[in-house]
């Protein structure tokens, strides 16, 4: 049963990352990636991690797409809508791209060092994992996180003071 | 019951298909979606180690992509906006020509 969701799961989010990229219309990109987005969320459910899966819900599909979607409308995209998906001169680019994916896969499925089922689930899965999840977060890791809050209202600034119109 | 393998796999292939839209896009806009394609599945890797590996840690490691990636979108849109404001183009081989 977990198998036939991962299965589907995977297969609609490997077909809506490829949608984003062919796509010719921005907007559509956008709307496959949010899709994409959700899969994966609904994967990190999979595998025992909901509060993952809500954060991607949260900022990735409430926040970083709808900031997407928001400046694609602002823009002019008609022009962008009318260019060819592929403009020659891509076959090198192919070649990395199947050298790329041949090696990674001979690297993934070649190595005998993954454990091959799940060793001990419990402590990430289990009865108050999340509070083990915070207090790791807040523990061990509260400068990262600090720094990270930082970084956050950084990029608030920066994007206001980029953004902002010459005039005012 | 799905495999570690089955999910790195599945990060990879969503890896190569952003790392295609980056090098065969030329609409701005689709190469950062294309960026955020690959910042997730990385995110896929890293929550699969975690619950595999009984270690909270790839999961604290992938809330810090998550926020860094929150950051970069807004920064790079911000660019993008100032950008398009100068110089109304969303194709990247014209924004290669950018002096001073």
């Amino acid at each position: 049963m977990e198998f036939g969701f991962f299965l589907f799961f995977a297969a609609i989010s490997i077909a809506s990352a490829l949608l984003v990229i062919i796509a010719k219309n921005p907007i559509h990109s956008a709307l496959a990636l949010m899709v994409c987005l959700v899969q994966v969320a609904a994967l990190f459910i999979l595998l025992g991690s909901p509060f993952l899966a809500a954060i991607q819900i949260f900022v990735y599909v409430g926040a970083v797409m709808v900031l997407f979607l928001f400046v694609i409308m602002m823009l002019d995209v008609r022009e962008a809508a009318r260019v060819r998906f592929l403009q020659g001169g891509t076959f090198p680019t192919l070649v990395v791209l199947v050298l790329l994916g041949a090696e990674m896969l001979i690297l993934l499925l070649g190595s005998e060092r993954f454990p091959v089922s799940a060793t001990d689930m419990e402590v990430v899965r289990g009865e108050g994992a999340l509070e083990r999840l915070s207090t790791t977060l807040f523990t061990d890791y509260l400068f990262p996180f600090e720094v990270a809050s930082v970084i956050l209202l950084v990029a608030l600034v920066g994007a206001i003071v980029l953004a902002r119109s010459k005039a005012d | 019951m799905a495999t570690l393998s089955m999910y790195l796999v599945l990060g990879a292939a969503l890896f190569i298909i952003g790392v295609a839209g980056i090098l065969l896009r030329r609409n701005v806009l689709i190469v950062l979606m294309s960026l955020e394609l690959m910042l997730n599945s990385v995110n896929v890797n890293l929550v699969a180690f975690s619950s595999f590996l009984g270690d909270f840690r790839g999961q604290i490691v992938a809330i810090f992509v998550i926020a860094i990636t929150a950051c970069e979108v807004a920064i790079a849109l911000g660019i993008l906006v100032a950008l398009i404001r100068n110089n109304a183009t969303l194709d990247v081989v014209d924004i290669t020509i950018m002096k001073g």
